[in-house]
């Protein structure tokens, strides 16, 4: 069950319930946390992964404001030159990009430029499949995976959720962390009860195999997995690997993985051009050519906005089906 | 409010001002033998605002100049060679080449961030520093500058709309100089004052005269006062002229020949000296000083600059992350007791109540708290006593401030569009309180040190 203070006893956690431990650990542990954004304080966020923070820490941090997502990001890049490790929620991450000017060209740039490290963090829930229609279902990651200087996380375990939003917050670097909203209550694991991290920038090998690697994060990891065990009925086996963060990407864990199957499926819900796939299979072609056996094929959604009627959003989105089909057609080669 | 300045006090704005002109006439020298790498933008005609207002500041508080306050930057305590480097974008110059003109920092000792091109995005920052630093326990005030072309941003209005709702330590200098490029002001906004924008955000403003450097100062000082002694951001419109091209490839034909007289006859060093002299703070022996002082550092740091190398080429590569403690140990400088902000003094009820809501009968003519969700019974019972509770939101949630503006007018737009006669007007807190004009002001316009055009102030507009 929920709690206002961030702790379960429940040891099974939501992702929601981990992205809400990680927020209050880390303020309890560090002052110089704070939270801004909209609806974050009183409300306790939109989708209640604040809750009870107010409470807990006042409104000198739990800071809410007015709907600014510029300011929201400006006013927490300020803090951050002050020494403030400041978390800024994006009420749905699709508004991130009414404050992009701010991330990519205040935030993004103050390190290279003149070195000023914006040790901030900007979270959100993001992604479809909850029927949020165009301007609530964005994976907007691929703008800022294109911005040197950011770091860009989507984990899709709650214990991953938990470790790595700590990780970020104590990072020196700005930070985007996605939430896939889909996996919010879906999805329980349980997860130690003391404090860790995950750290950036290292994907995780969820399942080994040897006939082919699945490259995905997010949501669709889990239907991913769910791909692999039906593929291991056809004696398949996909090796499945949770990159994590997609900024900085972790190639070593891609190229050791396509060195053993020498076949690779990138699985994202992002839509196709310019997604992850694109930039991971222009890595494998330059670094690792000759361990290919088969084309790098992309399982992806639709190069269209994300439609809010049921029937069309199943049909924009990938999903576990196409990940199969896709899996064998890969595996004859 | 408003004393005289000290003798120090007058001749230190003049020291800056002759220094701020003489370092960007170096640079357009430089600028002419192709030592520029990029572009060159010039304060010709608005020192008096750059060196005016950053010379309100403490040295704790903070500031991030725009492209026109070499001034600001100098007064802050920068090098001149620091500008001259970073303009030939020399490996010695304080962004090591990555960057050129007045876009780099120092969030350590001298306390200014960086502006970047895009107009407004500074000003959510500085009230971002502001916050923090209140936060913090530190009593510093920010300030920052924008155009009347960049007052027309979206940031100018989430910035300042989200800095007054905190209360924010800060004060935003309007430089309207008339020309946003090439489009004049009255082709931007339909206001005869920008400075009116501080009405929309419930925020204290003035209009000064941005010519004459002593009512500058000490407007902006009283501004500077108030937003650390906790009345929120203020917004000051400095009315002057832009002298020169957007930079230095645009001749500028656009501008009205009689609009460029009329301010070129008003030049603010001209009109301090001229004031300085009658005030016998200024004879010519000691504008030979600092004429040669001036002289002698520049040559010096022009020499730094040339001598410079470039940057290696390598060097684009590296810098993009901070890799942690070994590159940046990011500390707070807390100045209040860490048990304030921590639980359970930092833990409140998470409960909203709006000054008239529900204050009728069912709950016994009293504001009624706004719960929202689970919030109401799971409420801590670590609750501070009502009375500090209140005193939480208050601070932290505040109303619109009640004072209004201070808002006067200082001139009509000539009908050669040359707008702002008005000399060296101050602006008043309230008419209760009706500030002098800058004491001992220098000369404005005519010349005539004590005509003073102020303002009706706030209440009249409300």
């Amino acid at each position: 069950m929920a709690s206002t203070n961030g702790h379960n006893t429940d040891s099974q956690v939501t992702f929601l319930e981990a992205i809400k431990q990680a927020m209050y650990e880390e303020m309890e542990r560090d002052p110089s946390v704070v939270l801004i954004g909209e609806d974050v304080g009183v409300y306790g966020g939109a989708f209640k992964t604040s809750e009870g923070l107010l409470e807990k820490f006042g409104w000198e941090r739990v800071i809410d404001t007015p709907i600014s997502e510029s300011a929201i990001i400006g006013a927490a890049c300020g803090m951050s030159y002050v020494g403030l490790r400041p978390i800024c929620e994006m009420q749905f991450i699709d508004f991130i990009v009414c404050a992009f000017n701010q991330i990519t060209n205040f935030v993004a740039k103050g390190h290279y430029l003149w070195n000023a490290p914006a040790p901030i963090v900007v979270r959100g829930p993001s992604g479809g499949g909850v029927h949020g229609g165009p301007f609530h279902s964005a994976n907007p990651e691929m703008y800022f995976v294109h911005t040197p200087g950011l770091k860009v996380i989507y984990p899709s375990t709650p214990y991953d959720a938990k470790g790595l939003l700590k990780a970020a917050v104590r990072d020196n670097n700005p930070v985007l962390f996605f939430e896939h909203k889909y996996l919010y209550r879906r999805i329980k694991e349980e997860i130690p009860a003391g404090d860790y991290t995950v750290p950036i920038g290292k994907a995780a090998v969820r399942r080994e195999g040897k006939h082919l690697t699945i490259l995905s994060y997010a949501a669709m990891m889990h239907n991913s997995l769910e791909a692999a065990d039906a593929l291991a009925k056809e004696n398949i086996e996909a090796e499945v690997i949770d990159l994590r963060t997609l900024l900085p990407l972790d190639e070593e864990t891609i190229l050791k993985s396509v060195k053993k199957t020498n076949r690779v499926l990138v699985v994202h819900e992002d839509t196709k051009t310019g997604g992850i796939a694109g930039e991971i299979a222009a890595i494998l072609c330059e670094k690792a050519f000759s361990d290919l056996d088969g084309p790098i094929l992309r399982v992806t959604a639709l190069d269209t906005p994300v439609p809010y009627s049921p029937p069309l959003e199943q049909h924009f989105l990938p999903n576990t089906q196409k990940v199969i089909a896709t899996a064998k057609e890969l595996a004859r080669y | 409010m408003n004393k005289e300045l000290t003798r120090q006090q007058y001749l230190d704005l003049y020291y800056y001002m002759r220094l701020n002109r003489a370092v960007e006439d170096t640079m357009v020298k430089l600028f002419r033998q192709n030592k520029i790498v990029g572009g060159l933008y010039s304060s010709l005609g608005q020192e008096a605002i750059s060196v005016g207002t950053a010379y309100a500041l403490e040295k704790k508080d903070w500031l991030a100049p725009m492209i026109r306050n070499i001034g600001a930057l100098l007064v802050k305590g920068v090098p001149a060679r620091d500008i001259f480097t970073q303009h030939m974008a020399k490996y010695t110059s304080p962004t090591l080449g990555k960057d050129g003109t007045s876009h780099f920092g120092d969030l350590e000792k001298l306390h200014i961030v960086s502006p970047i091109s895009m107009l407004g995005d500074l000003i959510p920052v500085m009230a971002g520093v502001a916050i923090g630093s209140r936060y913090l326990g530190q009593k510093i005030v920010t300030m920052t500058w924008i155009g009347d072309g960049g007052s027309s941003t979206g940031v100018f209005h989430e910035g300042l709309n989200f800095a007054a709702t905190q209360k924010a330590p800060f004060v935003l200098i309007l430089e309207n100089n008339q020309w946003a490029y090439s489009t004049p002001v009255r082709r931007q906004v339909p206001l005869e004052n920008l400075a009116d924008r501080a009405k929309a955000y419930g925020i204290q403003s003035y209009i000064v005269d941005g010519n004459d450097v002593v009512a500058v100062y000490v407007t902006a000082k009283e501004a500077v006062d108030r937003a650390r002694n906790g009345e929120g951001p203020i917004l000051i419109e400095a009315k002057s002229f832009r002298r020169m091209g957007h930079a230095q490839h645009d001749p500028a034909e656009y501008v009205p020949k009689e609009q460029r007289a009329y301010w070129e006859s008003r030049d603010p060093i001209a009109l301090y000296e001229k004031f300085l002299s009658g005030e016998k703070l200024l004879d010519d022996k000691s504008k030979k000083e600092v004429e040669s002082k001036i002289d002698a550092l520049l040559a010096k740091d022009r020499d730094f600059a040339e001598n410079s190398p470039m940057p290696p080429p390598e060097l684009a590569e590296k810098g993009v992350y901070c890799t942690g403690d070994d590159c940046h140990k990011i500390r707070p400088k807390w100045e209040r007791p860490l048990a304030e902000v921590t639980p359970p003094k930092s833990s409140i009820a998470a409960v909203w109540t709006v000054e008239g809501f529900g204050a009728g009968k069912g709950s016994g003519g009293k504001n009624a708290p706004i719960h929202f969700g689970d919030t109401a019974e799971t409420a801590p019972a670590v609750s501070p006593p009502e009375a500090e509770e209140e005193a939480i939101e208050e601070k932290l949630a505040p109303r619109t401030p009640v004072k209004v503006v201070a808002k006067k007018s200082p001139g009509r737009n000539g009908k050669n569009g040359a707008s702002t006669r008005s000399s060296k007007s101050v602006g008043g807190k309230s008419a209760a309180k009706s500030v002098k004009p800058a004491a001992k002001s220098s000369a404005g316009a005519n010349g005539k040190s004590s005509d003073a055009r102020r303002a009706p102030a706030g209440k009249a507009r409300r």
